[in-house]
């Protein structure tokens, strides 16, 4: 990952179009746009460089988006799409409006909502592709000048409630994601996203500048769908979560708080609590005195975050690669998944030359653009919400007590059976969609095949017919992980083909592997298959279940592995069905 | 009429936005180069070159200006002109 990429240009952007993306993951994407899109592929093309993805792009000439979604056999559904973005510019909106009579106008947002819900459904009917849709940026004709926002029938009014109805229709759509290119324009500033003459000479919409942004973002989307999203915030403490050093001046001295340079600090630390709680994981990286630094944390009353926020909490004088290390350990993610705040540009510097995974924002000097800057980077994207994400911090902490019983047993087993296991199994269901289908987009490493799936996707999988499917909790005496691991199996004559099998890591060698084979046994004699058939697809991520089937007792096939269910031997297991 | 001195620099520096731009070193523009000449010049990256000369010499074109635009010679001496308004 490109670490400076706030700093590219269009230019550069163009330039990567003749680089080699041979090599690259490819993806297809089709663009779609009510005005000149030209540059906007260019831009997105060349910005797939920057993350190592060949992003191949099928676009029409602009204002065929209805012609190529209503058309089952369009060029569209031929390019096999797993994206398609579509795009109408506030412009063009502004003119249709103007068209309108007075009564349409009243009714102008209800109307285009109502054709988006034709747009989005038909586009479900033809294709698993997932739809990037733009909302508008919010221009103002001041035709009614202020008092625009008690008039319905004013541009501004339709243009907002537009806005806010497309948020609740992404919700209905669940194969639908807004690009946010209102809160972007926002963010710069409509001069710099919109050049007049280049919408005059050449219906551009997009300033070269706001073009690269409109690029980040819609990949931004594009990464997090498909498994590549941050999932951890290592922060440094002294001139990063405070002001000073707490270590010489003093727990009465740090700046923090409501007064001066304090709120700098405090706005960045109300933010990352935020986002606690939305599920990323936090994490301390200090160079400190581990009591001294956790001190205001316990004592400094204008702390927003306590030691509770903070998964992992680690104070000493070794190298913050060292560090980093550990936590990476502890927590079994990615180093792609972490990102690491630090005001010293030369921890972040080792940090970056050791993991160039890891992403490490260039923090600006002044403190006081600390949290502006962090904001604009849009480094959280998300693909998926459920509600077990605000518990993840719960998790990793009682994962820690965990690690300090698992010392005082001498043997794996003995462990295992004080652990107390049991788990629910059910086939999915509305409450357990969500998760499942986040659980296919968050695992990289127990994830036998790594296919990502959607929550319509799974909706779809749970009602076609053709497949049978198990989740499973698991609970012990720590508390409760949740849904951790899902079954997908698709029936295929006489036998059942492991589409999908994942688990969270946290929950590995609980034995959790072969309970979920038994219960696979068991459904298989149920519906009266004979065999059951897996397959490894090998990534960067997934070695560690390479001999997956092998240890279960799967034998060798025609590049896969097949068990036959007379030959199932029932392996120890120290969970209980609940 | 501008003096030579001055359009030859202005003419020199464009040429090195052109080369950069349309990523072709072997591109010499004069006074008469028009869009016929380059065939990387197109409507596209015609976009793209004006913005990097806006930039470059920190001016604005107008819409009609970069439409009426005939030849190097006189995008260039436009450049000269903005650049002696702001003095």
């Amino acid at each position: 990952m490109n670490q400076l990429i706030i700093d590219l240009d269009f230019l550069s952007l163009k330039k990567n179009l003749k680089k080699d993306f041979s090599g690259l993951k490819t993806l297809n994407i089709a663009i779609l746009g009510d005005s000149s899109t030209q540059l906007l592929n260019q831009a997105i093309k060349g910005f797939g460089y920057e993350i190592q993805l060949n992003f191949q792009i099928y676009e029409t000439d602009y204002g065929q988006i209805d012609q190529e979604v209503y058309n089952t056999s369009s060029e569209l559904y031929k390019s096999n799409p797993n994206f398609i973005v579509i795009f109408h510019s506030a412009q063009k909106l502004l003119s249709k409006f103007y068209e309108s009579s007075d009564s349409a106008k009243k009714d102008f947002a209800t109307n285009h909502i109502q054709y988006l819900n034709n747009l989005f459904n038909k586009v479900k009917e033809n294709t698993n592709a997932k739809v990037l849709y733009f909302n508008f940026i919010e221009i103002n004709d001041f035709v009614f000048g202020n008092y625009g926002n008690k008039v319905q029938t004013s541009f501004i009014f339709q243009l907002r409630k537009l806005n806010y109805e497309l948020m609740n229709l992404s919700i209905e759509h669940s194969n639908v994601f807004i690009n946010d290119i209102s809160s972007l324009s926002n963010q710069e500033g409509f001069r710099y996203s919109f050049d007049p003459k280049m919408y005059v000479n050449a219906d551009m919409v997009f300033s070269l500048d706001f073009l690269v942004k409109v690029a980040k973002n819609t990949a931004d989307i594009i990464l997090s769908q498909i498994g590549r999203f941050k999932k951890c915030l290592i922060l440094d403490l002294d001139n990063t979560m405070w002001g000073g050093i707490i270590g010489d001046d003093g727990i009465d001295n740090i700046h923090i708080g409501d007064l001066g340079i304090g709120k700098a600090f405090t706005s960045l630390q109300a933010w990352s609590k935020q986002l606690k709680q939305r599920g990323i994981i936090l994490a301390v990286c200090s160079k400190n005195t581990e009591y001294i630094a956790k001190e205001p944390f316990v004592k400094h009353p204008d702390m927003l975050l306590k030691l509770e926020d903070i998964s992992i909490f680690v104070a000493n004088w070794e190298s913050k690669v060292d560090n980093i290390k550990y936590i990476q350990s502890i927590l079994n993610i990615g180093f792609d998944s972490m990102v690491f705040l630090d005001d010293n540009p030369y921890e972040r510097g080792i940090v970056r030359n050791e993991f160039p995974e890891v992403l490490v924002p260039e923090l600006p000097e002044d403190p006081s653009d600390y949290i502006g800057f962090l904001i604009n980077l849009n480094l959280f994207e998300m693909a998926s919400f459920s509600e077990e994400d605000a518990e993840r911090t719960k998790l990793y902490q009682e994962e820690s007590k965990r690690v300090d019983l698992k010392k005082t047993y001498t043997s794996e087993i003995e462990y295992l059976r004080h652990l107390k296991m049991t788990s629910e199994v059910k086939a999915f269901d509305n409450f357990t969609i969500p998760r499942v289908a986040q659980l296919t987009q968050r695992s990289n490493q127990f994830n036998l095949r790594t296919i990502r799936y959607s929550e319509s996707d799974i909706m779809e999988i749970t009602s076609c017919g053709e497949y049978l499917t198990l989740s499973f909790d698991l609970n012990d005496k720590f508390g409760n992980y949740g849904l951790i691991s899902a079954v997908i199996l698709k029936k295929i004559q006489d036998y059942l083909f492991i589409d999908t099998w994942i688990m969270s890591c946290r929950v590995i060698k609980r034995g959790m592997e072969e309970f979920v084979l038994k219960k696979i046994v068991d459904i298989a004699n149920e519906y009266g298959f004979t065999k059951i058939v897996g397959e490894y697809i090998p990534t960067p991520k997934n070695g560690i279940v390479k001999d997956h089937f092998l240890k279960l007792g799967f034998v060798p096939g025609d590049n896969n592995w097949v068990l036959h269910v007379n030959n199932y031997k029932s392996l120890k297991i120290y969970i209980d069905e609940k | 009429m501008k003096n030579n001195e001055e359009l030859n620099y202005v003419i020199k520096k464009v040429n090195a936005i052109f080369n950069d731009v349309l990523e072709n070193d072997d591109i010499k523009i004069n006074y008469e180069t028009t869009v016929k000449d380059i065939d990387e010049w197109d409507s596209l990256s015609h976009i793209a070159l004006v913005v990097s000369i806006e930039k470059s010499f920190q001016i604005r074109f107008t819409a009609k200006e970069i439409q009426d635009f005939k030849n190097v010679g006189e995008m260039c001496e436009g450049i000269l002109l903005k650049l002696g308004n702001k003095k």
